[in-house]
């Protein structure tokens, strides 16, 4: 790990933890709001369960908060579709 | 017809004796299978409570009709218990792990919770348990008395098939039952089982499950007598034994006897099992041959999993060499007329098709398109031959079905293995013929992978119209010639064809009338385009001409040629070698036709005239494609010989000079390396740098000698104009025949490999010279010197034993997949789903393009839309 810009001149601070939504390898992770959910469900017409699934002890997943049950939108890069939308339900 | 129900899990252990009495329905105590009026006794082999086979009665277990009842177990109380052959190794590791004495497992505690806690975690990873729970067998081996009473513990040898020696004395299954009994809960999973679920002493069977008659049903011969399934004869033997066993034990016989027929009971139910085991004399029939018994229904090629379950044989199926036809469509298949006359398709007879039906009746069987059988309404089926079948034609009425013989035109699956893609089976059209072989339009040879060097094909005729249907409207070759892979035609011309078109289309060969008449022979056009020009009064007519006749009006569409040769800037429909293609309103301007115009895996014209016309089109093309190229290979006359990989004298005294200087200029590195004045490159030792530099230099000169030799060979010669319209071959290839093979390599180095210091005994220790590390200055046609030829088979070695390798691995690696993603379906609203409804992408392959559909996003695309359109409005 590299050290970061150092905030003063003293005290030159080792980053041992850095947010991994900042890291560009990490696609966006999105909690949607409940009624966001009921949406992305009624678009594809199915039941949560039938989403893919991330568990709530995931990294990605921990930072932004989510709670069992909740749907996370997840935007990636694609190289043939600019971006490409995924949904995961959270689980534990 | 019972509910499939839903697998919720699968558990493997081991059954207990509790388990095999409770899921029986009848203790079997009587060897005897029928009685005198062929009636099953009770409580013998076939039990009417085992289930049914015979028509018309019902099983005593569940009232099910033979079909509907499954079957039922039912079981044999062994008089003495016997080793179960399946679990001989892990009873001798147990044996060997545990005390003599108290049964407990001989490690410590501190031991045990270490090695229980290991595997708990990996089962919970759902991880292999295997390495962990052999260490701990092999651990518990070393101790040499017990840790908890302190017994000495003996050796046990382990005898094959089935004997345990302990200090000289045979342990009993009795014995090691017993032991194994003692042994407590907690040293059980230690051992990596589940005491709940598999308890070490179940691997010693004291009751036997017999099973249900279904699974091993009796047979009646002609004569009316019975024969008796494989299972059933073992089963009465170990019925048999179990008898008198218990017979000699109640009258208190010698000890001698009763082991003599213990080891009887033993090698019974061992064979029962396996027949196979390496030290038991495998059991056979009356007449000499080996029972197949349990396992040996389920492994193997021909076994259950194998054999029924992952491959089955099918009727209204063919299987014969292929050889080519050209003369035939992509779309059709030659089907040999004995092939023709056993395969059928059914049709049923109605008020509209009563007159058909019966004239295909009247032919008989022996006359093609006949029939071989026709169903009554009842079911009957009635064979038809030469003589009745006047007399069967007279009976048809509505609703008899008649199996017809294939005949042309009929819809057919066409396959060849390894079917490793969905273009690897599609629907072909029949077109019977004679002989024996199987006949295929070539340009379908890239989607099947097929050749002609022996190649065998199967054939499948559909049999029902959604069958039929299907076939003809997802399956169809035409359908199928865009590549799902690369979105790229994966039909069209090979070899000759590419030469073929090649030779028609360069440049403006002028043509007479004669040759004009010669190339559309095989074609139906009224009339001829104008002639190019006349010369001495004569008419004449060019190639591209004659291609044009067969591209559809109103194509429009330009592209490099395969055989562009690559300039700094292409200068387009300037290109003065004709390697710049133009097709206006179907009419070949400019440019010459190649591997990059109809070629498979490349054919631009193929590609357009699918998206613009459509895949009929397109096939149609093709068919006359196939024509008209070997027209024109045959006009021009095509061959080559030895003859073509003469260079002239002059150029092969240059290429000498070539290598000769390329040998000097490596002796000088590695004068310079001994001499300690070489640089090292960057990142790199003196050792590599000297090695990269002398590759170098001689692949330079392998390059070099290339180009000398492409100077002198030109398109007058016929491995020039494979290589260059990509028909075969490269013009590497021709370099290594007629210049200078070049360096030959193992892993992407020189060769090193031989005796301590040198590849072989004909050079000095030490020697870095290109001679002594494989570089073979020689071509192919001028011969290779011994040493040359030695390090060429080395290098050729290694293609070998890697394509081998890759063929084998990325089979397994399919195989993987293919289980992996095989139910999975892009459903109408574009997501892909598994059986479930579970979703996987939310998005086909996350843009939702099907690559067979789409049209590369190209500007080329937008320009030619413009133009045509503009044409369009001009000639209004
Ligand atoms: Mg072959
Ligand atoms: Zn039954
Ligand atoms: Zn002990
Ligand atoms: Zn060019």
């Amino acid at each position: 790990m590299s050290p970061s810009a150092a905030p003063s001149k003293k005290k030159v601070v080792l980053v041992t933890k850095f947010a991994v939504r900042d890291h560009e390898m990490v696609p966006d992770h999105v909690l949607l709001t409940p009624e966001e959910g009921v949406e992305v469900l009624k678009a594809f017409n199915i039941v949560a369960p039938q989403l893919p699934k991330i568990h709530i002890n995931d990294p990605a997943a921990k930072e932004i908060g989510a709670k069992v049950g909740d749907i996370i939108k997840i935007v990636r890069k694609s190289t043939t579709a600019k971006h490409s939308v995924f949904y995961r339900l959270v689980i534990d | 017809m019972t509910v499939p129900k839903r697998i919720g899990k699968i558990r493997f252990g081991l059954i207990s004796p509790q388990e095999f009495r409770k899921m029986s329905v009848v203790k079997i105590i009587t060897a005897d299978t029928y009685d005198d009026d062929g009636f099953p006794i009770e409580m013998g082999l076939m039990d009417p409570r085992l289930g049914v086979i015979d028509p018309g009665l019902r099983c005593r277990s569940c009232g099910g009709r033979p079909g509907e009842c499954p079957g039922h177990f039912g079981h044999i109380d062994l008089i003495a218990p016997v080793i179960h052959v399946g679990f001989a190794k892990l009873i001798r590791k147990i044996l060997r792990a545990v005390c003599r004495d108290c049964s407990r497992l001989m490690l410590k505690e501190n031991e045990k919770n270490m090695y229980l806690e290991q595997i708990q975690t990996l089962e919970r990873l759902g991880q292999m348990t295997d390495d962990t729970v052999n260490k701990v067998f092999s651990e518990a081996r070393k101790n040499k008395t017990c840790p908890y009473c302190g017994a000495p513990q003996q050796e046990i040898k382990f005898e094959r098939p089935l004997s345990y020696i302990e200090a000289g004395h045979k342990l009993t299954a009795s014995d090691i039952r017993d032991r194994f009994e003692k042994a407590p809960d907690d040293d059980i999973q230690v051992m990596g089982m589940n005491p709940a679920t598999a308890r070490p002493e179940w691997m010693i069977l004291t009751v036997l499950p017999v099973p249900p008659v279904t699974m091993r049903p009796s047979i009646t011969l002609e004569s009316g007598q019975r024969s008796e399934d494989d299972l059933t004869h073992k089963l009465v033997d170990i019925i048999r034994i179990n008898q008198r066993f218990q017979e000699n034990r109640e009258a208190g016989a010698p000890q001698l006897i009763i082991e003599d027929l213990w080891e009887l009971l033993q090698y019974h139910v061992t064979t029962f099992l396996d027949n196979t085991v390496s030290g038991v004399p495998p059991a056979r029939h009356r007449s000499g041959r080996p029972l197949k018994t349990l396992s040996q229904r389920l492994k193997g090629k021909e076994g259950r999993f194998r054999g029924s379950l992952s491959g089955k044989r099918v009727n209204f199926s063919a299987r014969t060499v292929i050889s080519p036809d050209p003369n035939l469509s992509i779309g059709q298949v030659g089907v040999p007329m004995d092939i023709a006359m056993e395969l059928s398709v059914p049709m049923i007879a109605n008020t509209r098709n009563m007159e058909i039906v019966k004239t295909f009746v009247r032919r008989g069987p022996d006359r093609h398109p006949g029939v071989n059988y026709v169903t009554r309404p009842d079911q009957r089926r009635v064979k038809v031959t030469d003589k009745n079948c006047e007399e069967v034609a007279e009976q048809i009425d509505i609703g008899w079905k008649i199996d017809r013989q294939l005949a042309d035109g009929d819809i057919v699956l066409f396959n060849r293995q390894p079917s490793l893609h969905r273009m690897s089976i599609m629907s072909h059209r029949v077109k019977v013929m004679p002989y024996k072989t199987f006949r295929l339009n070539p340009a379908v040879c890239p989607p099947y992978n097929a050749d002609f060097d022996g190649d065998e094909m199967n054939m499948h005729v559909p049999q029902t119209e959604e069958a039929r249907a299907e076939a003809e409207i997802l399956m169809r070759v035409q359908e199928n010639i865009l590549s799902p892979r690369f979105g790229g035609p994966i039909i069209g011309g090979i070899h000759d064809y590419v030469t073929g078109s090649f030779l028609l289309t360069h440049l403006r060969k002028p043509i007479d009338r004669r040759g004009v008449m010669e190339l559309v022979k095989k074609f139906e056009f009224s009339e001829l385009p104008e002639p190019e020009g006349v010369v001495d009064g004569k008419p004449y007519w060019t190639g591209k001409q004659i291609f044009s006749l067969i591209l559809p009006r109103g194509l429009d569409l330009s592209f490099k040629a395969d055989f562009c040769y690559n300039c700094d800037v292409c200068k387009g429909e300037d290109c003065e070698n004709d390697a710049y293609v133009v097709i206006e309103d179907g009419q070949l301007i400019m440019g010459t036709i190649d591997a990059e115009a109809v070629g498979a895996f490349k054919g631009k014209i193929t590609d357009r005239i699918i998206k613009e016309y459509s895949p009929s089109v397109a096939s149609e093309f093709l068919d006359r494609m196939t024509l008209l190229a070997l027209r024109g290979i045959m006009y021009a006359g095509f061959s080559f010989g030895i003859d073509d990989e003469d260079i002239p004298a002059a150029a092969a005294e240059q290429i000498d000079d070539t290598t000769r200087t390329a040998r000097e200029k490596s002796q000088q590195l590695i004068e310079a390396y001994n001499a300690g004045e070489l640089e090292s490159l960057p990142g790199r030792t003196l050792d590599e740098t000297l090695e990269m530099r002398i590759m170098q230099t001689l692949g330079k000169a392998r390059d070099t000698a290339g180009k000398i030799a492409g100077q002198y060979l030109g398109l007058d010669n016929s491995g020039v104009v494979m290589a260059v319209s990509g028909a075969r071959g490269s013009m590497l290839n021709l370099t290594q025949m007629a210049a200078c093979v070049g360096q030959q390599s193992v892993r992407g180095e020189r060769i090193m490999r031989g005796y301590a210091g040198r590849t072989l005994p004909h050079f000095r220790r030490g020697d870095l010279g290109a001679e002594a590390h494989g570089f073979v200055e020689s071509s192919y046609k001028d011969g290779l010197n011994p040493t040359e030829f030695f390090f060429h088979a080395i290098g050729g070695r290694e293609g070998l034993v890697d394509t081998a390798i890759r063929t084998s691995q990325s089979g397994y690696l399919q195989r993987r997949l293919v289980n992996a993603l095989q139910d999975l379906e892009v459903k109408y609203d574009g997501t892909v789903k598994e059986t479930r409804g579970m979703i996987v992408q939310f998005q086909y392959g996350e843009d939702g393009v099907d690559a067979s559909r789409r049209d590369y996003a190209s500007t080329d695309n937008v320009k030619r839309i413009i133009k045509s359109v503009l044409k369009k409005k001009e000639s209004a």
